[in-house]
């Protein structure tokens, strides 16, 4: 037990009105936490707050209350006895009178009766007398609004939790209610009267009972509220949104059906609102209470609710033509909110009463005026606007009409479908007569654009109604339903109709009607199948027909895609609702025609739109892609040879489109919808088999394509496939790989390493490369390139060699491919595969100690070390290879790529490669002077330059990003930021580098490599360092500018330094170096070469103009003159710029001219 | 309260939709663009207009086509319209027209500000007033004026 000294103080803190709140707060925890571990009880706290709970200060005894109240509300899950209970609610009830101490009491019983069951609950009894209490005493609105909220509250709680506490009541209750809502404006306090109204009308729904009598004066409370309408800027401010108060009104609204005589004709007289929001909200409203206020007490208002929905959609439709609507006739609209509401609401009425509805709009004189006047023929696009919306909207309007029911179905179509048919010119088709022989009708009337619109939208409605009830269990025979009948009968015309209007489209382009035709026809073939109309004859007869229109309208853009789109839509219900005799007939008749397009000439259309016809079925199913792909699998066998041997034009190109549709495609849609990977494996198989059985090729330059073509598809198919296929084909390619004239070198000098012979022979070999050996290395390369990292590849030794071999020739997949092989093989011993024979540190070692790497030093790539390396660069021999410059820049591009394979998987032997670049980079300087024995310097900086550009290059090939290999989709080993790893390490590097040479092109080379570098390298790795960086990076830029060739460099380097401008990390270091980096800016808005960088630099001082007055105003003059410059740039987007940052920069002293 | 506005309802027109220029991704990288009608209208549309918050294009008072713009010459002459005869702010839009083509084009421009024939009670004293070098460096040189000006030649959100 505490001691009363210890709670005593906390009570005296609270109730002294000069402590302060956080004081206060802190000692209801305290004593909070007494209570609740039983070291006080509640009777020895009562019986000590006693005097603060009677005294006559009314200050201190509202605080005493409150103090017993807001404890009470921390102890809601304390049990506490009845009697305890009893004697609390029946003080606090009492205190309810004491208008001077009165939140303390509301807190107080608010608190007691939200307890729940389990820990002791007010009894009815006492709910009751505070209920009457309540009713008695308390004038809420006189009170301030968080007093108010707690009488809300409190009334909220009785209503909810003690109904036979408070039912007795009845009148008395309800006037209270009303007035105390009455004029209420706090959007708190409003959301709980609304539901406080909400509660008590559910608690009384008795039509004779006080609600009743209460109902009009409550409702003329409640109505004014509506719409509602906020003027409160922000609702976070007050913490309700327009939104959740609507919503609390409408449950009001709905509450109850005695609301009706008061809400509906509110809500009407408001929809004729010239507000909009006002309308939207009345639809809605009365789309939410018609099925609460129920069907018999809603059919009176039938007829005004029908005009407010017909004034809407009909008399002044406000729908918009969509984006896309030229396109299709003119006759696609998006609805607006107050359209979509009411449709809303006429859907929910049709439910509810469809008879009484269905009289009024089938007995409407305007619709029915309206749909008779397009009964005779007239042309869409002479159409005013107007006429086209309200065409949209009666189309709407009978279509959920349609939908409702099939009783109201019937009704629909019994009125207005026989009129239809008959301004089409269709008769009851003749069910003997099974060929589609012409009827003899005047064509014009096949041409009645209104009508067909409505048809279709009728024909879409039973759709729709039909399956819905196909997706319910209950599934009637509607085959002797009236509508049904009549579309049977109608069926045949219908369909010939639909067809006439797709010739017409082969004649003259009426997008509209070949929008309607292709329509008509697609719901018609969706019917499902117990749906005797459409039988699988006519379905047939469809699909023959929107096949021959797609196979002769190929040269009209968009009826052509209307008619595909039709057929996937048709290939998709089959798939969706497993139609297993259709989908026969689909595939018979569809997917095997367009198939047995692939490799006929037949029809002359572009093979582009065959192939997208081709690929657009098949992805509608498995069986039927499975079907294309045995037709492609054909093409390519049949064409393959053709292509690749001859050169045939045709044939070549073909097989590339069908082969650029597998990877683009078909590949990835197998991917995504689980198919087997068979199909990947055979596409590679087929390819390898082709190439084995060819003897020769003929270069050509669509060779070339096809070659690509070949390598992406090999790459995509090889990707997808398991570990085991891949071995096999892996294996397979090796087969015939080393059955190719690259093959002699089973025991060739290759194997004993470095020799001067093997230079010259390999040279020697590459050269009659010949062309089919090319396209072997490539495919194979394609393959290496997107294996998984467990395949285990076959004679790893041999194929390290080819490659190597190929790359020196500047064969680039060859490299790639290199550069996956080190980057994927198993790095230790132990992890490897038994029959594994490579990891990747014998790979390393067979490649790097190859003797291509000669020329750059490279008895150094195996020797040097991070540091010592350079040292060793003395050898002037390195020049004897001059003659080999080609040679040597592919081995270098190829060492890059290998590079790569290391870097991304954070391998040591990075640091050898890194060291062989900067090796050939640094051979001019550490040489001094050109020996004597070279040629004249120009003729050896021809040889040179390139050789250390592609160099330089190298570090852009290390750390970009590339699409061809090495990355995820390949399966590539990614080391977590290695590009960050590498920038660390090699910065210091290059840095000293630079600093050491003294010769201007190995110190542009340099550069160049460092703008590589931090151009790929993520910002926030270098951010940190920014301030050494800038210094670096606008050196780099003046040294670059002096040669065009680094342009694009240039460009890469601004962009970085533009990306620090803008961090915030990084405009310290900025700050810092300002002046040189406005100088340097300055110069790089006069760059001749490259638009880009002007435009880029001068947006860049643009930003500096946002520094510290201080710092940038010295330059200010500066900076204007060479603006002003730019104002007069040969390109506009510089001068648009300039004006910017000129305006920037004149601003930060005076806006006055005088800069 | 009376309005003391010269023209207190003027008409107000659309905008026209800023043309994107063709792209230039295949341009050659030499080929300079010359200075055209366009690229001023551009420079020019979004003055503000000194009594209303519109532009001086959603009030006509300049159109595309009353441009005359010769690159080579460097030559540039604006012709506007007020929106009212005896519009006594005709020489403030001038001044700020003025203003605006002195910051966005090079120096070697010269440039040309008339009042439309016919369309103000004083056109030739506000054309005379508005080329006059002295007395338009005289103009900057007052607080107020140069206050008004730089509030018209405010950046808007669409410049």
């Amino acid at each position: 037990m505490a001691k009363p000294t210890e709670y005593v103080k906390h009570i005296e803190s609270y109730v002294d009105s000069s402590s302060s709140p956080s004081q206060q707060a802190a000692s209801v925890d305290a004593l909070a936490i007494l209570l609740r571990n039983d070291l006080l009880t509640l009777e020895a706290l009562v019986r000590e707050l006693d005097l603060y709970l009677t005294t006559t200060d009314s200050i201190i005894r509202s605080r005493g209350i409150l103090l017993l109240g807001e404890l009470l509300t921390q102890l809601e899950l304390k049990p506490l006895s009845d009697a305890a209970i009893h004697s609390l609610i029946g003080f606090l009830t009492e205190r309810l009178e004491d208008w001077r101490a009165l939140r303390g009491a509301l807190v107080g019983c608010l608190a007691l009766l939200r307890r729940k069951t389990d820990v002791g609950v007010v009894t009815e009894n006492d709910a009751e007398a505070v209920m009457k209490s309540y009713m008695q005493y308390l004038q809420v609105q006189s009170m301030g609004q968080h007093d108010r909220k707690l009488c809300f509250e409190l009334l909220e709680c009785l209503l909810e939790r003690y109904p036979n506490a408070v039912q007795p009541l009845g009148n008395e209750l309800f006037y209270s209610i009303c007035e105390g809502i009455d004029e209420e404006k706090d959007p708190q306090c409003l959301i709980l009267a609304f539901h406080i109204v909400e509660v008590a009308a559910k608690l009384f729904p008795d039509p004779s009972g006080p609600f009743a009598s209460y109902a009009a004066d409550i409702f003329e409370i409640l109505g004014r509220y509506f719409p509602i309408h906020f003027t409160h800027p922000k609702s976070e401010d007050i913490g309700v949104s327009r939104d959740e108060l609507s919503r609390a009104l409408l449950l009001a609204f709905a509450a109850t059906p005695l609301f009706e005589p008061f809400a509906i004709p509110l809500l009407l007289d408001k929809l004729s609102s010239s507000l909009p929001s006002a309308k939207v909200e009345s639809f809605k409203y009365l789309g939410y209470c018609a099925p609460m206020y129920g069907s018999d007490r809603m059919a009176k208002h039938g007829g005004a609710l029908w005009s407010s929905v017909k004034d809407v959609l009909y008399t002044s439709p406000e729908s918009a033509l969509s984006v896309e609507s030229e396109s299709d006739g003119g006759m696609i609209f998006e609805e607006s909110d107050i359209m979509v509401e009411a449709l809303i609401l006429l859907e929910g009425l049709m439910q509810q009463n469809s008879d009484l509805l269905l009289d009024m709009i089938l007995g409407d004189e305007d619709i029915n005026n309206f749909i008779c006047s397009f009964l005779k023929p007239w042309d869409i696009h002479d159409t005013p606007l107007q006429l086209r919306q309200q065409l949209h909207s009666v189309g709407r309007l009978l279509a959920v009409s349609a939908k409702s029911s099939m009783a109201s179905c019937n009704r629909v179509f019994e009125k207005f479908f026989p009129q239809m048919m008959e301004a089409l010119g269709c008769s009851v088709g003749n069910h003997s007569d099974e060929s589609f022989a012409t009827e003899d009708r005047a064509l014009s009337s096949r041409f009645n654009y209104g009508t067909l619109y409505l048809c279709v939208e009728l024909l879409d409605a039973c759709r729709c109604l039909v399956l819905g009830f196909k997706e319910s269990t209950s599934f009637p025979d509607f085959i002797h339903e009236k509508w049904c009948c009549m579309l049977h009968g109608f069926c045949r015309s219908l369909i010939n109709i639909f067809f006439s209007n797709l010739e017409a489209v082969s004649g003259n382009a009426q997008s509209s009607f070949a929008y309607t035709g292709v329509k008509g026809l697609q719901l018609l073939a969706t019917f499902p199948r117990s749906f005797a109309p459409v039988s699988l004859l006519l379905f047939e007869n469809i699909l023959l027909k929107l096949v021959s229109a797609i196979t002769s309208n190929f040269d009209k853009k968009f009826s052509w895609g209307l008619e595909l789109k039709a057929l996937v839509e048709i290939g998709l219900y089959i798939e969706g609702y497993q139609e297993s005799e259709k989908a026969a007939t689909f595939a018979r008749i569809v997917v095997d025609k367009f198939v047995s397009w692939i490799s006929s000439d037949e029809p002359a259309m572009p093979l582009s739109l065959k192939m997208q016809a081709i690929c657009e079925t098949g992805m509608t199913g498995i069986s039927n892609m499975l079907r294309i792909v045995q037709g492609m699998e054909k093409a390519i066998s049949a064409k393959f040879t053709q292509a690749y041997v001859d050169g045939n034009f045709e044939s070549v190109e073909l097989v590339i489109k069908v082969l650029e549709c597998y990877s683009a495609r078909v590949l990835p849609w197998f991917e995504m919808n689980g198919g087997s990977e068979e199909v990947a494996w055979n596409l590679a198989a087929i390819i390898w088999d082709k190439i084995d059985n060819s003897s020769s090729v003929n270069l050509t330059v669509q060779n070339y394509e096809l070659l690509g073509a070949a390598m992406t598809a090999m790459k995509q198919a090889v990707r997808r496939c398991s570990q085991e296929s891949q071995e096999k084909i892996v294996n397979r390619a090796f087969r015939v790989l080393s059955a190719s004239t690259l093959f002699p070198l089973k025991d060739s000098p290759f194997a004993t390493s470095l020799s001067n012979s093997e230079d010259s022979y390999l040279n020697h070999h590459v050269d009659r490369v010949s062309c089919r050996d090319e396209w072997i290395i490539s495919l194979y390369a394609s393959v290496v390139i997107a294996l998984r990292p467990q395949t285990h590849v076959q004679n790893l030794k041999m194929v390290l060699q080819l490659f190597i071999m190929a790359l020196t020739k500047g064969h680039i997949p060859s490299a790639q491919a290199l550069g996956s092989l080190v980057n994927k093989l198993p790095s230790k011993t132990n992890e490897r595969h038994l029959s594994q024979e490579y990891g990747v540190e014998e790979a390393i070692d067979v490649i790097l100690t190859s003797s291509i790497w000669n020329f750059c030093q490279s008895n150094t790539l195996r020797k040097c070390s991070l540091f010592g390396g350079g040292n060793e660069i003395h050898n002037t021999k390195c020049l004897a290879g001059l003659n080999h410059t080609s040679v040597h820049i592919s081995a270098i591009v190829g060492l890059a790529w290998i590079g790569k394979g290391l870097i991304m998987r954070g391998h040591e032997g990075i640091k050898d490669i890194t060291m062989t670049f900067l090796g050939v980079l640094l051979e001019n300087t550490n040489n001094g002077d050109f020996p004597e024995s070279c040629d004249p310097i120009e003729g050896k900086e021809q040889e040179v330059i390139p050789l250390m550009k592609s160099a330089a290059d190298a570090f852009h090939i290390l750390l970009s990003d590339s699409e061809d290999c090495l990355n995820r989709n390949y399966h590539s080993v990614i080391r977590p930021l290695y590009k960050q790893r590498f920038y660390n390490s090699v910065m210091p590097l290059l840095l000293s580098s630079t600093r050491q040479s003294n010769s201007i092109i190995t110190r542009s080379m340099l550069f160049r490599s460092f703008a590589h570098v931090i151009s790929e390298t993520p910002l926030s790795a270098m951010i940190s360092e920014a301030n050494k960086l800038i210094p670096l990076l606008l050196d780099s830029l003046s040294t670059l500018t002096e040669d065009v060739m680094h342009k694009d460099v240039i460009y890469n380097v601004i962009l970085v330094l533009s990306a620090i401008l803008m961090d915030k990390n990084g405009q310290v270091a900025v700050l810092e170096n300002a002046q040189a980096i406005i100088n340097q800016l300055i110069g790089l808005a006069a760059y001749p070469h490259m638009m880009v960088i002007r435009e880029t630099a001068i947006q860049c001082l643009g930003a500096m103009s946002e520094l510290p007055y201080a710092r940038i105003y010295p330059s200010r003059t500066k900076v204007l003159q060479a603006i002003s410059k730019a104002l007069d740039d040969p390109k506009r987007a510089v001068r648009q710029e300039a004006v910017r940052c000129r305006q920037a920069w004149a601003s930060i002293a005076s806006r006055s001219l005088h800069f | 309260m009376v309005s003391n506005l010269i023209n207190a309802n003027p008409v107000v027109y659309e905008k026209k939709d800023r043309r994107t220029r063709s792209a230039v991704n295949d341009v050659d990288e030499y080929v300079g663009e010359p200075i055209d009608q366009q690229e001023i209208f551009d420079h020019l549309r979004d003055i503000k207009d000194p009594e209303h918050p519109y532009s001086l294009e959603e009030l006509k008072v300049i159109t595309e086509d009353a441009i005359e713009v010769d690159d080579n010459q460097s030559y540039v002459r604006v012709t506007f319209t007020p929106t009212v005869e005896h519009c006594s702010l005709a020489a403030v839009i001038g001044l700020c027209l003025r203003v605006k083509l002195m910051r966005c084009l090079p120096s070697r421009f010269k440039v040309d500000i008339r009042v439309a024939p016919g369309t103000h009670a004083t056109e030739a004293a506000v054309n005379k007033q508005l080329n006059d070098k002295e007395r338009v460096a005289a103009a900057l040189e007052s607080p107020n004026l140069l206050n008004m000006v730089d509030e018209c030649l405010a950046p808007s959100y669409a410049s």
